[in-house]
């Protein structure tokens, strides 16, 4: 029980402090999940982000049963997903039944130019913890350099940068290169 | 029955939407059309909403179409919807996972797997940045540059990086703070 109420109040802290949106949340992950519970670490993340990239729905509700899962199973997992929604849920319901153009108003629209500047530069630390755990070598390199340039300059869907990635990974390896 | 239409058509969207939030998008676009729950205009303004509240863009369009259709229930079921094939698809990646841990190949394929991952997050960042730091809709000049936005993002990345008693803060302290700024600087 005391686990499972942990998860809940865990994944909805995240909920509510994941503003903007998917990518938003990894910095948020990596303090509250990897740092302060040590449920996973930097490296079963970017696993997590990688399935959820090619799975369906949404990849914060992915990683939030993923990592579930891990801590106490099936339950787990379902209980740690609903914590992950329950601030939407409360806090959807109440704005929507006050205000309906909310996000019209001027000032939230500087609140969130702020956000996103902070944002910015919360991601660019993010990668660069996912990096130290991601890439051990020059294979890992090239194949970062070439799926950054992939998804920035064609329309390509994520789906076939992860098949296309799993495979150069069992190739590199099988062949004798790369780090394990 | 009202919620049980809803929670099928958000079952749908959870199951076939691939790749995060904004995929949901074109799936509930066509609900609009085919249900007439709510206009395409309501949407556009749910999406505006989801994106300033705190929370994962794809649940809160669910709760908020939900609440829009059928009130607080239908908000509570909608998102159960779009959440169930998740979890059930990925409960069933993790112990098939659990059970080839030890696969060679398996962990050769996360070995490539893992920079992919991290480059499209940083892909990601990058759209973030072109959004934020820059204005694409200028010619490249010193106006191409947004200036009190840069300075901002370099005094967050000190204070995030290199100062040691602010490096231990939660992020959510510097996106507040970053929240205030913007409303005073009238970013």
């Amino acid at each position: 029980m005391g686990e499972l109420l942990q998860l809940f109040l865990t994944f909805a802290k995240v909920g509510v402090m994941t503003f903007g949106g998917g990518m938003a949340m990894l910095p948020i992950l990596q303090r509250e999940v990897v740092e302060n519970r040590g449920w996973a670490t930097d490296e079963e993340l970017t696993d997590y982000f990688a399935i959820g990239q090619c799975t369906p729905g949404i990849i914060a509700v992915n990683t939030a049963t993923f990592i579930g899962q891990k801590q106490k199973g099936v339950l787990g997992g379902v209980v740690a997903t609903l914590g992950m929604v329950f601030p939407s849920l409360v806090i959807i319901t109440a704005l929507a039944g006050l205000i309906t153009n909310f996000s019209h108003l001027e000032w939230v629209q500087h609140a969130f130019a702020g956000i996103r500047v902070c944002v910015c530069v919360l991601i660019f630390n993010a990668v660069v913890k996912l990096w130290k755990s991601a890439v051990h070598d020059v294979w890992g390199g090239v194949i970062f350099a070439a799926v950054l340039a992939l998804t920035l300059f064609t329309p390509l869907s994520p789906i076939v940068f992860v098949l296309l990635a799993a495979l150069a990974g069992i190739l590199i390896q099988t062949l004798g290169g790369g780090r394990t | 029955m009202i919620y049980l239409q809803l929670f099928f058509e958000f079952l749908k969207t959870g199951l076939f939407a691939v790749g995060g939030g904004l995929a949901t998008l074109p799936f509930l676009n066509d609900m609009a059309d085919r249900t007439g729950w709510f206009t395409r205009a309501q949407l556009a303004d749910m999406l505006a909403v989801s994106e300033s509240t705190p929370g994962p863009i794809g649940v809160n369009m669910a709760t908020y179409v939900g609440f829009t259709t059928a009130g607080i229930p239908g908000a509570v079921i909608a998102t159960l919807g779009l959440i169930t094939p998740s979890v059930v698809i990925i409960l069933i990646v993790a112990a098939f996972l659990r059970a080839f841990r030890n696969n060679k190949y398996v962990n050769s394929a996360f070995y490539g797997l893992r920079p992919a991952s991290t480059a499209m997050v940083a892909a990601a960042g990058i759209g973030v940045v072109l959004l934020t730091l820059v204005r694409t809709e200028q010619p490249f000049g010193l106006e191409f540059f947004n200036w009190p936005a840069i300075a901002l993002a370099a005094v967050v990345l000190v204070l995030t990086r290199w100062v040691k008693p602010t490096r231990e803060l939660h992020p959510i302290v510097f996106i507040l703070a970053s929240a205030v700024v913007g409303v005073v600087l009238r970013f």
